[in-house]
C-alpha cells in the first residue's frame, strides 16, 4: 500500500489521534504442512529454542509487572514455553528438516491433544497453550504478536479487522491514540468501546488491515479520514482543531438545553458505581440508563438483596435531586446467567429469552431486584426511575408495572426497543410512566439486523429512515399522555443525530458520559425549530446516509465544532 | 533405583498450582525423574516436563509413582512425595 494514501471510512468517536499503527492480529496461521528450512539444523534448532526463551521471559516479565494471581498463571505459562518434553518434539521435527515454525506447530500439537482429550480443567488450558504457541510462530515468522501491546513506547493506532470484548478487556487508555477498524458499524464493540473511552474511532475502514505495522497514522474520528505518513504540518492542524474543539466543549456546561432555552436533560449510561466518576465529570445532571447486570453476570449464585440494595444505593446518593433510571436486569441467552437457565438452545438469541420475558419465568428473581430497588430509593433525594428491557405487549408493560407499584416504585416505565411498542406506543403510554427508547435493538429489531452479526452491520445504523420513523411514533405517543420519552442507545451519544431526536420529540437524552459534551455543545448550538426542521429532513431522505447529510444541511452550528 | 507411591490429596489433584509446584521442584534437580499414573496408559514421563504432568491428568484420590535414580534421589522424592499429597 501507498505509504502516503488516505482511507476512508465511519467517524464514529470524534477526536484526533496520531501515532504508530499496531495490527492487531486475530489468530496466526498454521504454519504450512511441510515446509522447511535451509541451513544447519543446529542453527534452527537454536532459532526455536531462542524463540520459545523468548517468549518465556515475556511472560514472566508481564507476571511480575501484573502481581496476584496473573503472576502465578503467567507463570505456568512461561513453564510450558520452557517444557523440555517440547523442546525435544521441536529439535526432533527440525531434524528431520521440518522449519522451526512447522516444528513448534506439530510438537504443540501432541500435548494440545492430550489436554484436549481430558476435558475440564486442562482443555481450558489448550488456550494458555495456543496462546504460547501462537507468540512463538509470530516471533519465528516476523508476525505482529497477537493480542493487545501492553506497554508502548508512545501511544499508538490499534488497527484490527474488528474488536472484540476479549481483545479490549485489557487495553490501556493512556497508550491508544486511536481505533481504526475494517468491519464494523455505529454499533459495533468498537464503537461503543472508543465513545466510552472517549478515544477517536473510524470503523468500516477498507484496506485498513493492510496499512503496514508501524506506519504512522492520523485518525480523524470526526470525519472518519485515516492519513498515512502525513507531513508534519497535517498532524499540527489536525491536532490544533481538535484541541480547540476541546476547548470550545470545557466551555460548555450547564444542564442540556436547545439555544432558545428548551430542555433537554442530559443523563448518563452506566454499568455501576465504578461509571459515576466519569458521569459526574463530563456533566450528566442524572443516569439515564443504569445496567444492572453487571451485579449479575460472571458468578454462579444470585446476588443477595443487601448487596444489590448497597450498589443502587451508591448510584442513588451521586444524583441528589437528578433522575437515575434503573434497568431492570437484562439477560437471555445472549448474556447468560448460570443461575437463571434459559429453557434450552436458542437459533436466534436475540429473539428469545431475554429481559422482561426471563421476569417473567423467574417472577422471584424480579420481587428480588424491584425489592431491593425500593429499600434503596427510600429515603434518597434522587429520584428514582425504573424500566423494564424487552417489553413487546400492553400486557407485559402493565404486569411490570404494577409489580413495581405494589413494591413502592412509583416510576414505572419500559424500553422502546422492539417495534410493536413503538407501534403501539399511545396504548402503551397509557399504562406506564415513561418510556425510554433503546436505539441499538430498536435498530436490529426493524431492520433485521442482528448485532452480532458483521456482514449486516450497514443496516445497523440509527439514520434509518425507517428508525426514526418509529422513534417519532414512540415519541408523540408518550406526549399524548403526558409521559416522557428519552434515549439510551447509542444513537443519543452522536451530536447531530442528538439534534434530531430533540426534533423528533424526545425529551432527554443519555449516552456514554465522554459524548455528553459534545451533545450538549450541539444542542446548545441551534433552535428547537432547526431540530425540527433536521427531524423533517432526515426523515424525508431514502437512506440513513442521506438522512444524516439532509439532517446536517439543516444544523450549521455543527460546524464550530467540527462535526 | 528409588521410587515412592503417592495417593495425591489435593483438591485440584495434580494440576494447577500443585503440578507447577511438582515440576519446578524436580527442574531444580540435576537428576533424571520420572511420574506415571497407577491404572493410567501407565508409561512414566519427564516429571521435569508441565506439560507431561498435566497430561496424566492425575486427579484427587489417583496414585503416582515416581521413579529418580543417583544422587539425592531419596531426598528429591520425599520432596515430591510431600508436594503431591499435600491437601
Amino acid at each position: 500500500m501507498d505509504t502516503a494514501a488516505v482511507l476512508r471510512g465511519s467517524g464514529v468517536s470524534p477526536g484526533a489521534g496520531y501515532g504508530p499503527v499496531h495490527l492487531l492480529v486475530g489468530s496466526i496461521p498454521e504454519p504450512a504442512p511441510g515446509s522447511r528450512y535451509q541451513g544447519e539444523a543446529a542453527a534452527e534448532r537454536k532459532r526455536a529454542a531462542d524463540a520459545l526463551e523468548r517468549v518465556a521471559d515475556d511472560l514472566e516479565a508481564r507476571g511480575a509487572k501484573a502481581g496476584g494471581a496473573a503472576q502465578d498463571v503467567l507463570g505456568a505459562q512461561a513453564m510450558m514455553a520452557r517444557d523440555p518434553g517440547l523442546e525435544v518434539g521441536v529439535a526432533e521435527r527440525i531434524d528431520e528438516g521440518v522449519a522451526a515454525p512447522r516444528a513448534v506447530f506439530e510438537a504443540f500439537g501432541k500435548y494440545r491433544d492430550l489436554l484436549a482429550a481430558a476435558g475440564g480443567y486442562l482443555a481450558e488450558r489448550v488456550a494458555d497453550l495456543d496462546d504460547i504457541r501462537d507468540r512463538t510462530i509470530a516471533l519465528l515468522t516476523g508476525l505482529p504478536m497477537p493480542g493487545v501491546p501492553d506497554s508502548a513506547a508512545e501511544p499508538y493506532v490499534l488497527v484490527a479487522k474488528d474488536l472484540a470484548p476479549a481483545d479490549t478487556a485489557l487495553l490501556n487508555r493512556d497508550l491508544v491514540a486511536a481505533f481504526v477498524t475494517e468491519d464494523g458499524g455505529p454499533t459495533s464493540h468498537t464503537a461503543i468501546l472508543a465513545r466510552a473511552m472517549g478515544v477517536p474511532a473510524v470503523v468500516g475502514c477498507a484496506g485498513a488491515t493492510s496499512i503496514g505495522q508501524g506506519t504512522w497514522a492520523l485518525v480523524d474520528g470526526a470525519s472518519g479520514s485515516v492519513r498515512l505518513s502525513p507531513p508534519r504540518a497535517d498532524v499540527d492542524a489536525l491536532l490544533g482543531a481538535a484541541a480547540a474543539r476541546e476547548a470550545a466543549l470545557s466551555a460548555s456546561t450547564g444542564p442540556g438545553t436547545t439555544s432558545d432555552g428548551h430542555a433537554v436533560p442530559l443523563l448518563a449510561n452506566i454499568g455501576g458505581p465504578k461509571d459515576l466518576e466519569s458521569a459526574l465529570a463530563h456533566g450528566a445532571e442524572g443516569v439515564g440508563l443504569f445496567r444492572t447486570e453487571f451485579l449479575f453476570l460472571d458468578r454462579a449464585d444470585a446476588p443477595s438483596e443487601e448487596e444489590q440494595e448497597a450498589a443502587y444505593r451508591a448510584v442513588f446518593d451521586a444524583f441528589p435531586g437528578g433522575r437515575v433510571v434503573v434497568r431492570t436486569l437484562d439477560a437471555g441467552a445472549d448474556k447468560p446467567l448460570a443461575f437463571l437457565p434459559p429453557s434450552g438452545e436458542e437459533p436466534n438469541p436475540a429473539l428469545g429469552e431475554r429481559g422482561l420475558r426471563m421476569f417473567r419465568k423467574y417472577p422471584e428473581m424480579m420481587e428480588s431486584q424491584l425489592g431491593a430497588l425500593a429499600r434503596a430509593a427510600a429515603g434518597t433525594a434522587a429520584l428514582p426511575y425504573v424500566m423494564a428491557p424487552m417489553v413487546a405487549t400492553v400486557e407485559e408493560a402493565s404486569w411490570f408495572v404494577s409489580a413495581c407499584h405494589d413494591a413502592g416504585l412509583d416510576t414505572a416505565g419500559i424500553m422502546i426497543e422492539i417495534p410493536s411498542a413503538a407501534l403501539r406506543a399511545h396504548q402503551l403510554a397509557t399504562v406506564v410512566d415513561f418510556f425510554s427508547i433503546g436505539t441499538n435493538d430498536l435498530t436490529q429489531y426493524a431492520l433485521a439486523a442482528d448485532r452480532q452479526v458483521s456482514g449486516v452491520a450497514d443496516l445497523q445504523d440509527p439514520w434509518h429512515p425507517a428508525v426514526l420513523d418509529l422513534i417519532a411514533l414512540a415519541a408523540d405517543g408518550a406526549a399524548g399522555a403526558g409521559k416522557s420519552c428519552g434515549v439510551c442507545g447509542e444513537a443519543g451519544a452522536d451530536p447531530v443525530l442528538a439534534c434530531v431526536l430533540v426534533g423528533l420529540g424526545v425529551t432527554s437524552l443519555s449516552m456514554g458520559s465522554p459524548a455528553l459534551p459534545w451533545v450538549r455543545a450541539a444542542l446548545g448550538r441551534h433552535t428547537l425549530e432547526q431540530c425540527r426542521t433536521a427531524a423533517v429532513a432526515a426523515r424525508g431522505a431514502l437512506s440513513a446516509s442521506t438522512a444524516k447529510d439532509a439532517a446536517r444541511a439543516e444544523l450549521p452550528g455543527l460546524a464550530d465544532l467540527g462535526l | 533405583m528409588a521410587e515412592r507411591k503417592i495417593t495425591v490429596e489435593s483438591e485440584v489433584g495434580l494440576h494447577a498450582r500443585p503440578a507447577a509446584t511438582f515440576v519446578q521442584t524436580a527442574t531444580k534437580a540435576s537428576i533424571d525423574v520420572t511420574v506415571a499414573k497407577l491404572g493410567g496408559s501407565g508409561a512414566p514421563v519427564n516429571a521435569k516436563s508441565i506439560l507431561s504432568v498435566l497430561s496424566l491428568d492425575v486427579r484427587r484420590g489417583d496414585t503416582i509413582v515416581i521413579n529418580a535414580e543417583g544422587e539425592g534421589a531419596d531426598e528429591l522424592l520425599d520432596q515430591l512425595a510431600a508436594i503431591a499429597s499435600a491437601t
